[in-house]
């Protein structure tokens, strides 16, 4: 069975270190902040000046002055802290932040993310602060679903729409597999378990190759 | 004396002229300075220039603004959002000019204005559609690209509480572009949920000192 979309955040938040300071983009990737592991301590940035995003607020706790970077109402963790913008992108661009979690339209074999427009003209393009994280963050990591509603991959020799970094990815979390970017390529480190490699790759443009220690790929209910 | 107090919005917006470069502050629905921007409607400035992370929501704010058809050219990093629907009109209609800068980028653009340098050198965007046409220059090994000062005639801004020398305070995120655009314009007005005394607000709370403030108009929230 393929991950559900929480399962694939779940899935991310497995692999945060204790100790990291993460940015979590908007979409799939704000997911994450439902799965911290309980044994570590994580703190969450977010790009409007947020360092240390705790969990949603019940609803007679909403508080509009205290939201995310999806513009959805947050609380503080005990710790956090609220700096200005040009501080924030301070932490994001000068190699503050551990790892950005980002979501993607397209990732290419060489890491390359796509994922702030896709030149349809009826929708105007919003870059917002993916291509200040995409360099600026130690690690990127992408959570995205294999394939398009459509079936089309999301893995390609080639990103089709505009680059929003080029060589950035690192590791790509997707609903039916987990997948390394390296100077040699791609490899599958897991995968679900009701399918196998060759029809990995029939739904990926780009070349797979197995990790060594291929693994399968599950989740809880969640 | 220093009272950087007006009576209401409309003095508070006084003297904006056509053509002028507004800078916009707030992010998502946080630190709008929304009553500013309908008192620059009525103020009735046009063939205005917006720098704005985001491109107005319903109706009022910022969205009033676009929709009075002032605005010739917004500078902005993510225009489209729920509920953009003034923005996503005018520019399906072609009747204003989007330049779409990343949202480090706008900000650290007006810092360096604020702090009088020339530009800064940036990875952001290198590879990308966003840098065709700008200066490259490897340093270090590492490819930049040349961003220039971005420098406002006016911003526009909301706060938490000020005193009467234009001290702002903040609440949460709503600090956002608050104090960069403060900073970075010529003429920097405040709406502000409470005006205080002078001396009542802590020295070590006060985010925005009041040199970079000019005009503090009260709109409770």
């Amino acid at each position: 069975m393929p991950l559900k979309r929480r399962q694939i955040a779940w899935r991310a938040a497995q692999d945060l270190a204790d100790g990291a300071y993460v940015n979590l983009g908007i979409g799939l990737p704000t997911m994450v902040s439902d799965f911290i592991p309980a044994d570590r301590e994580i703190v969450l940035h977010s790009e409007n000046g947020v360092l240390g995003v705790g969990p949603a607020p019940g609803d007679n706790e909403v508080d509009w002055d205290l939201i995310n970077a999806g513009k959805q109402p947050i609380t503080l963790v005990t710790g956090g802290s609220y700096v200005h913008h040009t501080d924030s992108f301070l932490m994001i661009r000068g190699g503050h932040l551990d790892l950005a979690l980002l979501g993607a339209f397209e990732v290419s074999e060489r890491g390359d993310l796509a994922n702030w427009t896709t030149d349809d003209p009826a929708f105007p393009p919003g870059v917002g602060g993916a291509m200040d994280l995409a360099v600026g963050a130690k690690e990127i990591r992408v959570l995205v679903e294999h394939t398009t509603k459509a079936g089309a991959p999301r893995i390609r020799r080639n990103c089709q729409y505009p680059l929003t970094a080029a060589a950035v990815v690192r590791r790509i979390y997707t609903d039916l597999a987990v997948i390394d970017v390296t100077p040699d390529g791609l490899f599958v480190r897991e995968i679900v378990e009701d399918i196998d490699l060759p029809a990995l790759q029939a739904k990926t443009e780009a070349a797979l190759r197995p990790a060594p220690n291929l693994r399968p790929l599950r989740a809880p209910p969640v | 004396m220093i009272d950087k107090r007006v009576r209401g919005l409309a003095e508070a917006v006084a003297g904006i002229r056509d053509g002028a470069t507004i800078l916009c502050a707030g992010f998502g629905g946080a630190g709008l300075p929304d009553a500013l921007c309908e008192a620059v409607v009525e103020q009735g400035a046009r063939d205005l220039t917006v720098v704005a992370n985001n491109a107005g929501t319903g109706r009022g704010g910022l969205a009033a603004l676009l929709g009075a058809g002032r605005v010739r050219r917004i500078i902005c990093s993510f225009p489209r959002s729920s509920g953009s629907v003034v923005f996503e009109e005018l520019y399906a209609a072609g009747r204003i000019e989007l330049e779409l800068v990343p949202q480090g980028i706008i900000s650290e653009r007006m810092r360096c204005a604020a702090a009088g340098l020339g530009g800064f050198y940036s990875p952001v965007s290198v590879g990308t559609r966003l840098a065709e046409g700008k200066e490259h220059r490897e340093i270090d090994g590492r490819m930049y690209v040349l961003e220039k000062p971005l420098k406002g005639d006016v911003a526009l801004l909301s706060a938490d509480c000020a005193d009467r020398w234009g001290n702002l305070t903040y609440r949460k995120s709503a600090r956002n572009f608050n104090p960069t655009m403060a900073m970075a314009a010529d003429l920097s007005i405040a709406q502000v949920r409470h005006i205080v005394e002078l001396g009542e607000l802590d020295p070590e709370m006060i985010v925005t000192p009041g040199i970079f403030v000019d005009r503090v108009v009260n709109v409770p929230a």
